[in-house]
């Protein structure tokens, strides 16, 4: 049986199957550098304001919640391993594997969620969530109140991205049930799976920016 | 000697009347096959329906600008009405016209063919990249029928993102909808030219139109997503009050102003890196001489990508910003100009003693080196930290980016259509209207911004609807070139449109260009090529004697 037979997915303007891998791996590792741009922005605003007012930065991030952050460092890094495993089985063609580690990642994905959005209530008890309503005691509130206006928009940011990652699981899940991947086809597999693993390394980099630096 | 199999077999004139030859413009006459078509010289189309479209807008506001500045009085329109005159015109021009310009529809077009592949390499992408821009742009339009933007196109904050009252949002949500669709093509470009080369085309094979939209794309995806965070912060301001730039909050405005340029510098280049391309490409086939410093005007290209992300400091210099960066910024900013330069005297080389003619594509790229040396130098008087303190947001400024934007990039734009145009619909464009709308817009530009170097130099500022009485004569001088140049745009859209139907039937190479994209017949049918080409040499062979077998078809 001839390649082409096997894998029917190759579009008509490339040549071959290998040449549509390769265009779609480089096509994703350019989108994420536009994603290590698009976070750049926020991060640049992080050092610039932390440098400018660390002690606003120390007393806003003792407000977090450092077990709930580890917590969900570690249902991310399980995350990034039962997706890693999503591909492998996807190129040994063993669907029961893929489908249960997709649903899997999914599972963890959604704990993360449902871990941020519990911090975020508790913000908003708190009188944490910048704007009018905004209390602090701390030793200077205005810039207390940037360190939290950055801490929504980047955790914020992230979630979105989570959520669309928890998105293209799911057509991943309904499209590997129909039988899609095989050894011979596994691109959208693996091309998500390198988004899981981005989004996963934002959070690596926001975990310790925001919960655990200048609290010891 | 090999002929080209497809030239042979397939030019326009062997074809018996009675059943076309299939292109890609004949394939399927539906509307759906428009509106879904995968096919990049069709979403090419579709998309330059759509910036001439937005070009007339902008073009429009432009109008009531230079209307309201005829007189010293501020009589035509009111403050708040001109502040949102200009900022639309800013934004639809730069976001909606200048930016996908050229990549959009001469890029989209020739990409893939001048590099032997049968589609970009995300077809898919490609026209989600063009739903994306219409969405961007309705956002925009909303703004503009419920009322205009009065932020200017730099949305300097506090202003936008606390005080203004104006239909920032609906222009915000657009503008960072727009920048994912050039995210989009520039990855598309990447992706392409590395994997989609035809056997035996190498990276120094390529046309300096490659280069230039390589180097290009690389701002595309390195740049945007900047301008689209920052923008996005603007709109969490406005809607949620989160701080990042409102000093009551405690955030910083400068802050914005630097994130902004960082891409917005960059955007420049943006703009002329394209246009760079187009007139690599019409001045060596008008010259019929091989391109003077292949190399060096390939590189420069990236090199001008690349210096282009640190010059962005040059915008803030009377924004709190130290002498000491102000210092760096000035250097690298006058660094960013050798690779230009470096363009500009490859491209005088290359006319030296070659046997020049003036058709119309030929007279738009010797308009736009001419003036993009005049762009660029003012951009240095800019780039010295004195100077600039002196015309700092004044009309001299307002010249000077025009220079770039219009003498440069709008030029490329005008010489590239007329240079593929037959390429694009097979059709050729009348040569003697043709000539003469170049010669009146170039003649009009000059009218329309030289008197602003002047008036900015003598301390007119920009933004403003009253000027005191001296500057009338300049500004009426100003404004009769804006009028002059209308007519220079008005021509080519009629007579273009006129030769789709009437013009003379183009063959598969008008100009005896060299390039792959010149192959195959006019207009190409959907696969590009009937067979993929291989290459066995160098672009570039005018004047030599194995031009016609420069390339070969398999």
């Amino acid at each position: 049986m001839s390649l082409e037979q096997t894998t029917p997915y190759v579009a008509h303007h490339f040549d071959d199957a290998d040449q549509q891998h390769d265009a779609s791996s480089l096509g994703m590792w350019v989108f994420l550098v536009n994603e290590v741009m698009f976070f750049g922005g926020l991060f640049t605003a992080y050092v610039v304001y932390r440098t400018a007012y660390p002690e606003a930065f120390h007393a806003g991030s003792h407000e977090l919640n450092i077990t709930l952050g580890f917590f969900n460092t570690i249902v991310l890094l399980t995350s990034s391993l039962t997706m890693a495993l999503s591909v492998h089985a996807a190129q040994v063609s063993r669907r029961a594997m893929l489908v249960i580690n997709l649903i899997l990642t999914m599972f963890l994905g959604a704990v993360f969620l449902g871990v941020k959005a519990y911090e975020y209530t508790h913000k908003w008890h708190e009188h944490l969530i910048p704007g009018p309503n905004f209390v602090f005691d701390g030793p200077d509130p205005v810039h207390a109140q940037l360190f939290f206006s950055l801490y929504f928009a980047m955790t914020g940011l992230h979630a979105l991205h989570m959520i669309v990652g928890e998105v293209l699981l799911g057509i991943l899940v309904l499209r590997s049930l129909q039988g899609m991947f095989n050894k011979y086809y596994y691109t959208p597999v693996e091309m998500s799976g390198l988004y899981w693993h981005f989004v996963d390394l934002v959070w690596i980099f926001l975990f310790p920016l925001l919960y655990l630096l200048g609290r010891h | 000697m090999a002929v080209p199999a497809i030239d042979t077999t397939l030019a326009p004139h062997t074809e018996v009347p009675a059943k076309p030859r299939k292109t890609y413009l004949n394939a399927d006459y539906s509307v759906s096959s428009w509106l879904l078509t995968v096919d990049h010289k069709r979403i090419a189309v579709l998309y330059l329906i759509s910036i001439i479209i937005f070009f007339a807008l902008g073009g429009m506001f432009a109008a009531g600008v230079r209307l309201e500045l005829l007189t010293p009085k501020g009589d035509l329109l009111q403050a708040d009405t001109y502040n949102k005159f200009f900022t639309m015109h800013g934004i639809i021009m730069v976001f909606f016209f200048l930016v996908p310009s050229i990549p959009a529809t001469l890029g989209n077009f020739l990409v893939p063919m001048m590099i032997g592949a049968r589609d970009l390499a995300f077809p898919r992408v490609n026209l989600l990249s063009w739903y994306i821009y219409i969405l961007g742009g309705a956002f925009t339009l909303a703004a503009v029928i419920g009322g205009g933007v009065d932020t200017g196109w730099t949305f300097y904050t506090p202003y936008s993102s606390t005080y203004s009252t104006s239909n920032v949002m609906p222009a915000a949500i657009g503008i960072f909808i727009t920048g994912f669709s050039s995210i989009l093509t520039g990855l598309n470009f990447i992706v392409t030219i590395h994997r989609m080369r035809a056997p035996g085309l190498t990276w120094f094979r390529l046309p300096l139109f490659i280069w230039a939209h390589y180097a290009t794309s690389l701002i595309f995806v390195l740049g945007t997503p900047v301008i689209a965070i920052t923008i996005f912060l603007v709109g969490l301001e406005r809607a949620l009050h989160i701080g990042i730039f409102d000093p009551a909050l405690g955030g910083d405005p400068v802050l914005f102003q630097h994130l902004f340029w960082f891409y917005s510098h960059p955007a420049v280049y943006i703009m002329i890196l394209p246009g760079m391309g187009v007139v690599s490409e019409i001045i060596t086939c008008f010259a019929r001489k091989p391109i003077f410093g292949y190399s060096f005007i390939a590189l420069s290209s990236v090199a001008i990508a690349v210096l282009g992300f640190i010059v962005w400091g040059h915008h803030l210099f009377t924004s709190s910003e130290s002498v000491y960066a102000a210092l760096i910024f000035s250097v690298l900013s006058f660094v960013v100009a050798i690779p230009s330069a470096v363009k500009v005297f490859n491209w005088v080389a290359t006319l030296y003693r070659g046997a020049i003619s003036f058709e119309a594509p030929m007279l738009y790229a010797l308009g736009f080196i001419g003036l993009f040396t005049i762009g660029g130098l003012t951009g240095l008087f800019l780039a010295a930290v004195g100077f600039d303190l002196h015309v700092h947001d004044t009309y001299f400024v307002v010249a000077h980016f025009h220079y770039i934007m219009v003498g440069g990039a709008v030029l490329a734009f005008l010489g590239g259509l007329h240079f593929w145009w037959p390429k694009m619909f097979g059709r050729m464009y009348p040569e003697a209207a043709a000539k003469a709308a170049a010669v009146i817009v170039f003649i009009g530009f000059n009218l329309t911004f030289f008197p602003q170097f002047i008036l900015g130099y003598l301390g007119m500022p920009r933004r403003y609807h009253a000027y005191p009485d001296e500057f009338q004569v300049l500004n009426v001088l100003s404004t009769a070139g804006a009028s002059i140049l209308a007519v220079g745009y008005l021509m080519p859209f009629c007579y273009l449109l006129w030769s789709l139907k009437y013009g003379a039937v183009a063959s598969s190479n008008p100009w005896q260009a060299s390039g792959l994209e010149w192959l195959t017949p006019s207009p190409p049918p959907t696969e590009n090529f009937a067979e993929t080409p291989i290459v066995t040499q160098d672009p570039y062979h005018y004047g030599t004697d194995d031009d016609a077998e420069a390339v070969h078809v398999a």
